[in-house]
């Protein structure tokens, strides 16, 4: 059942069904045991007050057999007892009307049941013996059930009729308590899709307002995900368009130019402002493809001074100037990674360390292996990064104070991203023996 | 006339440096809010042209300080953040025009007239005072109805003098509004500019208060 107003409905009746069911039987035991000891005694003491009149001679009238056998009407409660004389040596001394002739009872003295014409009695026998005389006084016992029925008719009566009224008092109940939970839904289903404002809980009952608090725990972090989301798109869009102005500018230039000194400079613009806007794009996609990597990446046992060594070798022109050192140690240190990722973030260490370099500087790739840890260390001659915006520099588009003229800002947000794909960790720290930064690539053996 | 450029990217800003100085203006470029502090305390400029998202800070906060202390410079905003959100907010911030990346050059010559001659309090794109004509547009001047053909720095002396006719603008006034921070100032090259221009436009348009300035002779005398 999906309807919780159904479920709560159908458990209320059924409970209030099932009690009253309950009383209804303890009723009905209680009544009969009652009606039956009420009846027995009076039977008891009718049997007794003949005995005490009767006599084996009799008291006669003995009703001519036509009489006793039709029925006694049930509901005649003139009729409701019959009552046999007997003398002790079995000879029928006389009988009430609407008893029958035969004799009610074989037993002794006391209580006992027997069928006659297909009806049960409930019969009392008293003896006297000084008397010669056996009084035995019945009654039916379907007379009795009817005693009872009727009882509990009177008991179920109103209870039957106020079924209706009660179910639809706890249909309403359940309207009203449930208000708030429809309003609720109310409420969100009129919001707008980009709505993220808090849900008021001021009216709403405790039951429901953990519920609300989850709902706008939840909406705060949608809406952060969202303004986050919407930053990165608003920088790249600004990181692409200014390029791309910076392009249509210099070509306007070129076509303007009377004079072919600036025609040319404006044409090496061009050039620079492609280059960069190529770098940038394969940045953006490089981004969008750590983004939507998934949880578990094919890994390999690589070679880092293999990856290294390649990326050093597939370094773009100006970057290539720059001399570099790679300890011998890495080539034949393996680790598990994924090597497309590996490479990405080894080149985006090794371009950011290139592009900050003065003249003249080394890149120096190096190593240190401990028990439970892997650290790769790539350390250039640079200005570093002020203090303040260590923690900032992996944000993307994040370019600090030092920034290089070709940057992007998404270097080192690469290579953390890629770092972290591939189970480790990039640590940036200013070079404690002279300036420049020591990237370092942390591994944390299990 | 002077212009300053708050623009990180390199390519852009060498694009704006040569374009811009296509239409006759003068520019200084730096690539940071504080640069921009700096060179706005320093100079006078006849107009901003100010992207939003620079690397420390935003150029709203540059124009918000500069509005602050009643800075009345013309503000054009150059930005990849051309959402109606974005202009409405970077308009209601104290510019006074919006423009787009990427953009057209000749529209942006354009609209950084258009706002710096509301500064000035004209409303025609043409200056015209004492027969002499200047179309700041089309870097075009007329005396009486007949072309005069002008150098690009000749044309700035006139146009920085025919702003605001009757304005004495020092020597000094007039250097600032020809040269760039980068550029050598050559001497006397303001005298020179001068001479040459009273030989074109006519001895009596242009009056020398000695030890003062230069100003557009006033119509009356």
């Amino acid at each position: 059942m999906s309807s919780l107003k159904g479920r709560l409905f159908l458990i209320l009746v059924a409970a209030t069904g099932l009690i009253w069911l309950a009383a209804t039987c303890w009723i009905y035991v209680g009544t009969t045991r009652e009606v039956e000891s009420v009846l027995d005694a009076r039977l008891q003491e009718a049997a007794r007050m003949v005995l005490s009149l009767a006599s084996a001679k009799g008291v006669g009238n003995i009703p001519k057999d036509g009489d006793t056998g039709e029925a006694p009407e049930l509901l005649n409660y003139e009729r409701q007892l019959s009552c046999q004389i007997w003398s002790l040596d079995g000879r029928l001394v006389a009988r009430s009307s609407g008893a029958p002739n035969e004799r009610l009872s074989d037993n002794g003295a006391g209580f006992s049941d027997r069928r006659i014409n297909g009806e049960t009695w409930r019969v009392f026998t008293a003896e006297d013996t000084g008397k010669g005389v056996r009084v035995l006084v019945g009654d039916r016992v379907g007379l009795r059930d009817h005693f009872v029925a009727e009882i509990i008719k009177g008991v179920l009566a109103p209870l039957a009729l106020t079924v209706p009224l009660l179910g639809f008092l706890i249909w309403a109940s359940l309207n009203r308590g449930l208000r708030p939970l429809r309003v609720l839904a109310e409420e969100l289903s009129r919001r707008n899709a980009d709505d993220m404002s808090p849900v008021e809980t001021g009216r709403m009952p405790d039951e429901i307002r953990p519920v609300i608090g989850s709902l706008n725990a939840l909406f705060n972090r949608v809406e952060d995900a969202l303004r986050h989301e919407r930053a990165i798109t608003a920088f790249a869009a600004h990181e692409l368009r200014t390029p791309l102005a910076g392009l249509r500018t210099q070509a306007q230039i070129a076509m303007a130019a009377r004079d072919e000194p600036t025609r040319t400079t404006a044409l090496r613009q061009i050039l620079v402002g492609v280059d960069r806007t190529t770098r940038l794009v394969r940045q953006l996609l490089a981004i969008a493809k750590l983004d939507s990597a998934p949880e578990a990446l094919p890994a390999h046992q690589i070679s880092i001074g293999g990856v290294i060594q390649e990326v050093v070798d597939a370094l773009p022109a100006p970057d290539r100037a720059v001399p570099v050192t790679i300890d011998s140690a890495l080539t034949d240190t393996m680790v598990t990674a994924n090597r497309e990722f590996l490479l990405l973030a080894v080149r985006n260490l090794h371009e950011n360390a290139a592009r900050h370099m003065p003249q003249p500087g080394a890149i120096r790739w190096s190593m240190q292996q401990e028990s439970g840890s892997l650290a790769v260390y790539v350390d250039d001659d640079g200005p570093g990064i002020p203090e303040d915006e260590i923690a900032l520099v992996t944000k993307r588009f994040y370019r600090g104070r030092n920034k290089s003229a070709l940057g992007s800002g998404l270097g080192l947000s690469i290579a953390d991203l890629a770092l972290r794909a591939s189970g480790a960790r990039l640590v940036l720290r200013n070079r404690s023996d002279a300036t420049g930064l020591r990237a370092e690539i942390l591994w944390k053996m299990a | 006339m002077r212009i300053l450029v708050v623009e990180d990217d390199p390519v852009l800003s060498d694009g704006l440096k040569v374009g811009l100085g296509l239409y006759g203006a003068t520019l200084d470029i730096v690539a940071s809010c504080a640069d921009g502090h700096a060179a706005l305390a320093a100079d006078d400029f006849d107009a901003l042209v100010l992207d939003l998202m620079l690397p420390d800070g935003s150029g709203l906060e540059l124009l918000a300080a500069l509005r602050a202390r009643g800075d009345r410079t013309p503000v054009l905003l150059l930005t990849a953040l051309d959402d109606v959100a974005d202009r409405i907010r970077g308009l209601d911030a104290g510019a006074d025009d919006y423009l787009g990346k990427p953009f057209d050059l000749e529209e942006l010559a354009a609209r950084v007239r258009a706002i710096s001659r509301r500064q000035e309090g004209r409303a025609s794109p043409q200056a015209s005072y004492n027969g002499v004509t200047l179309n700041p547009a089309r870097l075009t001047v007329t005396v009486n109805g007949t072309d005069i053909g002008l150098s690009r720095r000749e044309f700035a002396v006139l146009a920085a003098l025919m702003n605001r006719p009757g304005t004495v603008l020092s020597k000094g006034d007039l250097e600032a509004k020809l040269y760039g921070w980068q550029e050598e100032v050559e001497s006397n090259t303001v005298e020179v500019h001068v001479h040459k221009l009273r030989v074109k436009i006519g001895r009596t348009k242009i009056e020398t208060l000695r030890g003062i300035g230069y100003r557009m002779r006033p119509v009356a005398s």
